[in-house]
């Protein structure tokens, strides 16, 4: 007996020699990284939210792919043609395995589409302008468009392929419903086609990644292990940076950044960021349930809302809460993604007595109560830039109740539409004005146009424009249908802009690292020197 | 020898009364403890002048912070009036939304020790009612107010509260949720500290209980409920009294803990925690004035509370004169 119990002490500390292996210091590269907030789900049709599209990204992969530059990469598709304006033909990538090793192949495409058309999905917009998907062979697809639209593919980086057979098995072929709260098997499991798999994964406390062995492409970063961890109290992210408690974080706090960038071993990454910060308003409700009226909707007139925008003093917000590290925006849309006649629109200047007599005019002369929501943990400073505005509408007697609180409850009441007045940023996932128009202005329809314009504006007129400008193909035109769509929005105060943000990523020096100005953060580009 | 005129005598009556009051006071051991110990006396004015500060606060503040319309932007992290960029405007500076910060200090202190003082009064009451209710009536009832009693008590007090803020949060509509955060904090910090009360005035009860005078008012017929609160109530609220003020530092702290987690006071009337969490986030980029003006206050006024409170259970235990 005593033997036997010997003889299985030697063999088992045999076996755990053999197993443990000894990383030298040169192969094991762990990298920690922070952000404000967590992932809200693992489902990557459940969230349009440049986060989770970033963070995903490294675990799925669309038919199309985005490189450091951003431009269309082929990814999942090898390559594509278009057969007729309104027949794409995709030839997909050949022995492509997903993190459970079941290959890739044209099923896997037709599924995808069909589950970001389910109720719950996000990505409604992504493939709405598909009339249906024709599987051609095991690895050929023929996407067939309700009418020609020449940027098909600059919609797809982010709608990501998902394992029909995985979904199936585990009951998942419906996207997780962020709203209701409805999950499934996908929202806290992955199987994906990506670099990186998700190895561990606790809400709110961290997420563990591992590169993926099978994966099809040739890794472009030296990792072995990614621990992530979501940081919401800037001081605290920013003094876990300095510490050396992770390598990389975002966003740096704008007063913190030269602390960042001077202390020795970090620096400081910043470049203009194409997301527009941007305040929304209720224009369908008949009356607004917080507000002191309680018969009718004052948002729904064209002199109050222009009364709000001149109400609000963007330059001191740009100088004293964004310290100079946002541009002031006329447009829903950054500049730089619509050179050609940015400049020509002018934001309604800050003129609080304007206000005033807009108010008047409109029958408030006393001003109204109404309530406000805002995310405090999404946007660079987005708390306190709700309290500045709340503050600079009370001045022209407009009450607002602000509602500041973490993004996974503020998503799930504004994208339920249970809003009257709110705070938002939108990148477009296509870096084109046809996304802005059709994703936010547009008259809401069942059809997912028009699903994040959380305030119902509707104007017939920009839904023409934003029909002909999908299948416009020559620029000048396409152009001038745009800024005539942006100027009709700017006469009817649909929206008022605010700014575009800047990006402020803190690194340790010994990190590389590819920063995209849709501050979508790539781990397949990080390397730990 | 006259007797006194009783037509003069009359009217002195309320005066001699008060003076003997004062002098009785004077003499008392209470006061003698509270003159011979420096620290109290430190603590009672450091106390008063806070109350004072307090509930004069719309007089002698100079801004109204809870006013949004008052507030200008561009005023914003201005540091204190002594420091290079200071502004004699704003004595203490002002924080990221451009509210002068002794303003708000003051608005601030005042919404603490209002919470503070009502939600001592809620636990109190709650508390001392079921304490004696427990105390008096014994078996079933007892037991089970007991287990209640201690089932609580196995939770810290600051979980309980953020639960049940949490659950009424929920239940208001949003159009009222800024004037009522103060109730519901009041509700749930009282709720959450009701234990120790009941606790202390069941084990007086229990004694009370078998004294005479409670068995001859029995035997008279009078009502139990009666019984309770005429007789047994007055003969065990000296240990409350003690209990009320070191829990109102404890009830000031949990108001604070709440408003710095971001679920108590919201950041447009701020109290000392919110004013706290939101200077924290720039105490290490050099705007240190938002977080420590506020701290130094809290913290003097809890410390004062508590030092006030202390002395008073020495003061109040004959066992330890």
């Amino acid at each position: 007996m005593r033997k036997m119990l010997l003889n299985l002490t030697v063999a088992a500390a045999v076996a755990v020699l053999m197993l443990t292996s000894w990383p030298s210091p040169a192969q094991a590269k762990t990298f920690r990284w922070a952000f404000q907030g967590d992932l809200q789900s693992l489902d990557p049709h459940s969230l349009n939210e440049t986060f989770l599209i970033g963070f995903l990204g490294n675990v799925y992969e669309g038919l199309v792919r985005r490189g450091p530059d951003l431009k269309i990469e082929p990814a999942l598709a090898k390559s594509w043609q278009i057969m007729e304006p309104t027949r794409w033909r995709f030839h997909l990538r050949r022995n492509v395995k997903f993190h459970n090793g079941d290959t890739f192949n044209a099923d896997d495409v037709i599924f995808s589409y069909q589950r970001a058309l389910s109720e719950g999905s996000d990505f409604k917009t992504r493939v709405s302008t598909v009339k249906k998907m024709v599987k051609v062979d095991d690895y050929t697809v023929d996407v067939i468009t309700k009418a020609p639209n020449p940027i098909l593919i600059s919609e797809w980086s982010s709608w990501y392929i998902m394992d029909k057979k995985w979904c199936e098995k585990h009951g998942a072929t419906e996207s997780t419903n962020i709203k209701s709260g409805k999950e499934n098997y996908a929202t806290r499991h992955e199987n994906g086609t990506g670099p990186f798999i998700v190895t561990e994964r606790q809400k709110d406390v961290k997420t563990v990644l591992k590169p993926f062995a099978g994966w099809w492409d040739k890794p472009r970063h030296n990792l072995t292990e990614v621990i992530f961890t979501p940081i919401s109290s800037d001081a605290t992210r920013v003094a876990a940076l300095l510490s050396g408690q992770v390598d990389m974080m975002y966003p740096v706090p704008v007063q913190d950044i030269k602390r960042v960038d001077k202390h020795p071993g970090t620096s400081v990454l910043v470049g203009p960021e194409l997301r527009t910060i941007f305040l929304g308003m209720n224009q369908t409700d008949k009356a607004l349930p917080c507000s002191n009226l309680k018969d009718r909707n004052p948002l729904k007139d064209v002199r109050v809302r222009k009364a709000l925008y001149q109400a609000i003093d963007i330059k001191a917000i740009q100088k004293k809460i964004m310290r100079g590290l946002s541009t002031p925006s006329a447009l829903m849309i950054s500049p730089k993604l619509f050179p050609a006649y940015a400049k020509d629109f002018k934001r309604y200047p800050y003129d609080p007595a304007a206000s005033k007599k807009l108010l008047a005019e409109a029958g408030y002369p006393n001003g109204f109560s109404m309530c406000m929501d805002s995310p405090n943990n999404r946007y660079v400073n987005d708390e306190q830039i709700a309290q500045a505005v709340v503050s600079m509408l009370a001045k022209v007697g407009v009450k607002v109740n602000l509602k500041a609180q973490p993004k996974a409850q503020y998503f799930k009441k504004v994208l339920s539409y249970d809003t009257e007045f709110y705070l938002l940023g939108w990148t477009p996932s296509s870096f084109d004005s046809w996304n802005v128009l059709y994703n936010l202005i547009d008259t809401r329809e069942k059809s997912g146009r028009g699903k994040f314009n959380l305030g119902g504006y509707s104007n017939p007129a920009i839904d023409a424009l934003t029909d002909k400008i999908l299948s416009e193909t020559n620029i000048a035109k396409r152009d001038k249908m745009i800024k005539k769509a942006y100027a009709l929005l700017h006469q009817d105060v649909g929206y008022i802009p605010l700014h575009q943000q800047s990006l402020a990523w803190g690194k340790k020096d010994n990190i590389d690292l590819v920063q995209r100005a849709d501050n979508q953060f790539m781990l397949f580009y990080v390397n730990v020197k | 020898m006259p007797r006194p005129d009783t037509e003069t005598a009359a009217p002195a009556a309320p005066a001699r009364h008060t003076t003997n009051f004062l002098h009785r006071l004077a003499d008392s051991d209470i006061f003698y403890s509270f003159r011979h110990s420096p620290v109290t006396v430190a603590a009672a004015i450091v106390t008063l002048l806070i109350i004072f500060g307090a509930v004069a606060a719309p007089w002698i503040a100079p801004q109204n912070p809870f006013d949004m319309a008052s507030l200008d932007l561009l005023d914003a992290h201005t540091p204190p009036s002594w420091e290079a960029d200071g502004n004699p405007k704003y004595l203490l500076g002002t924080d990221d939304q451009g509210r002068d910060l002794l303003s708000a200090i003051l608005y601030g202190s005042r919404i603490s020790l209002m919470v503070g003082f009502f939600s001592v009064l809620f636990s109190m009451a709650v508390g001392v009612s079921l304490g004696v209710v427990s105390g008096y009536v014994g078996g079933f009832v007892d037991a089970l107010i007991m287990r209640i009693a201690e089932i609580q008590i196995s939770f810290p007090a600051i979980l309980i509260a953020l639960l049940i803020d949490g659950v009424l949060r929920t239940l208001i509509p949003e159009a009222k949720s800024e004037q009522l955060a103060d109730t519901v904090l009041i509700f749930s910090i009282g709720i959450s500290g009701w234990v120790q009360y009941a606790r202390t005035v069941r084990s007086s009860t229990l004694v009370e209980r078998g004294r005479e005078y409670v068995q001859a008012a029995r035997v008279i017929g009078i009502h139990p409920l009666m019984i309770m609160v005429r007789h047994i109530l007055p003969n065990v609220m000296g240990p409350v009294l003690v209990i009320g003020t070191i829990h109102l530092a404890v009830a000031i702290i949990t108001e604070a803990t709440l408003s710095f987690l971001g679920v108590g006071i919201p950041p447009t009337q701020p109290s000392l925690g919110t004013l706290i969490r939101i200077g924290n986030d720039y105490l290490f980029s050099g705007e240190w004035w938002i977080t420590i003006f506020p701290s130094i206050a809290l913290a003097s006024l809890v410390l004062a509370v508590n030092l006030l409170g202390d002395w008073m259970r020495d003061a109040l235990n004959p066992k330890l004169r």
